[in-house]
């Protein structure tokens, strides 16, 4: 190889705009993640950072910027209205299976058990023997402490148990980037830590996070970089120990400031 | 009832062919619905209103002139075309075929409703977890769309299965040679029209119970994983 790790990004995000009808939802943002990174994104409801997140694997296409997953760029271009669409769905459909997603409302597919869940892409997407993934599978439950729930449908476990198991789900393609769209916030209080823990876990293991989050704490304790947006734009990043002991942006700390109270 | 005996092989030859037009019409609403649906569903403006066209017509014009016009008329075109063309001479459409076209043309109008609203039910949440996961659309469609699709539509699938059966009777009028048509031949033959109209209103009966046999043992199968109230 030509290159060695360190000067790859796993994920390298430049210039995304994307706008719906009037509306610019994000105005030129840009992120970088090393490997090993776990980069949170903060910022009020309406700053776009779940539509930043959602234009990473393209379940929303942006009106311009790239996306690049481990040195490989996402090919764009425009219909014949002009929409931006992907240059090659192929290429898309191949970059998504090694971006794992976590919904702020689980998403876990309703008429599968937890296991059936995990293993649904191992054996369809990346084309395992069913006793690999189910091997695999029982694995990663264990990991998020849900092996013994894997024969239970989605609907007869706790929000906390599902949102593990649609972790367990992402985590069991050995993703290179897991990006984690609020995962906490559909939760009831009480449910929050033990996801928060399988979170803390996977940081603690090297893997490459984005996470849009309200968990003030998680931000600040666990991930190593922290992004503020404000109105589709970044205010303010860096380390959260910058971040949060001298915040220089008068309009982070009065989010702090609220988020807190 | 002697009677009705007598002619059981004439009873029962209808009741084949009217089994047989049943699932072969119910096949093609199948297909025609599940078409409608994702055209009525897709983001094409012109697909959407030949949908909404095609559903706007027959649901609201009667299935027994639908059928009509589309036996008496598609025969009527399909000759005006031979002989504009030349390219045949005269064309009788087999009344089985006419009869599955024209009922599985109808159901299918309502299937289309069925399977839209049954799509629409499933939360988008389940697609975009299958789209994150890198799955293709088709994959989408035929693990995690399809399943769930099914559960949300029996109920108003297995409405429009039986309303389909009990429509096949209609044929009747176009000469096919199904349940009602050699039933009431053989009525009229022997003069007892009375009971072998009631011979097979029984015959429908044991149809329609059998059917839920089947719809109940789908309605297990596809309501895995969800409480039932």
């Amino acid at each position: 190889m030509a290159y060695s790790a360190e000067t790859v990004s796993a994920l390298k995000v430049d210039d995304l705009h994307k706008r719906f009808g009037e509306v610019e939802v994000l105005k030129g943002v840009h992120l970088d993640a090393a490997v090993g990174d776990v980069i949170s994104m903060l910022g009020a409801s309406g700053s776009g950072k779940s539509t930043f997140l959602r234009c990473i694997n393209l379940l929303e296409v942006p009106d311009s910027g790239t996306v690049t997953v481990q040195g490989e760029t996402i090919g764009m271009t425009v219909d014949r209205s002009g929409s931006p669409v992907p240059a090659d769905m192929n290429q898309v459909i191949r970059l998504r299976a090694r971006l794992g997603m976590v919904f702020q409302s689980f998403n876990l597919w309703q008429h599968m058990t937890v296991l059936e869940n995990v293993t649904e892409a191992l054996i369809h997407v990346l084309n395992m023997s069913k006793t690999d993934a189910q091997d695999r599978g029982c694995e990663t439950l264990k990991k998020v402490g849900m092996l013994d729930r894997k024969d239970y449908y989605p609907a007869h476990i706790s929000g906390g148990q599902q949102q593990r198991a649609a972790i367990a789900r992402a985590l069991a393609m050995e993703p290179d980037v897991m990006l984690f769209d609020e995962p906490t916030s559909a939760l009831d209080p009480e449910l929050v830590g033990e996801v928060l823990k399988v979170m803390r876990t996977l940081a603690d293991e090297g893997r490459t996070m984005i996470v849009v989050t309200h968990e003030i704490g998680f931000a600040r304790d666990v991930s190593n970089k922290v992004i503020f947006l404000h109105e589709g734009a970044i205010e303010s990043e860096g380390p959260p120990a910058e971040m949060f002991e001298n915040p220089v942006s008068a309009r982070f700390r009065q989010f702090l400031a609220n988020a807190l109270h | 009832m002697d009677s009705v005996w007598e002619y059981r092989n004439l009873l029962l030859a209808g009741t084949a062919v009217t089994v047989q037009l049943a699932l072969a019409s119910l096949a093609l609403s199948v297909v025609l619905g599940l078409v409608g649906a994702t055209a009525k569903l897709a983001a094409n403006p012109v697909s959407q209103k030949i949908a909404g066209g095609y559903t706007t017509l027959v649901r609201g014009v009667p299935d027994l002139v639908l059928m009509m016009l589309l036996f008496y008329g598609g025969q009527q075109i399909a000759n005006d075309l031979g002989s504009l063309t030349g390219w045949w001479d005269y064309l009788e459409i087999n009344q089985f075929i006419a009869g599955v076209w024209s009922i599985g043309f109808v159901f299918g109008a309502y299937m289309t409703e069925t399977f839209r609203g049954a799509i629409l039910a499933i939360p988008r949440g389940q697609i975009e977890a299958g789209v994150a996961c890198g799955m293709t659309p088709f994959l989408i469609f035929r693990r995690i769309t399809w399943p769930q699709m099914i559960r949300h539509a029996l109920p108003s699938f297995t409405n429009n299965w039986l309303v389909l059966i009990k429509a096949t009777a209609l044929v009747s009028v176009i000469g096919l040679h199904d349940l009602v048509w050699n039933a009431s031949t053989a009525g009229r033959s022997v003069r007892e029209p009375f009971t072998f109209m009631f011979a097979v209103l029984i015959i429908y009966l044991i149809l329609t119970a059998c059917s839920d046999v089947g719809l109940r043992w789908l309605d297990r199968r596809y309501n895995v994983g969800v409480d039932r109230a």
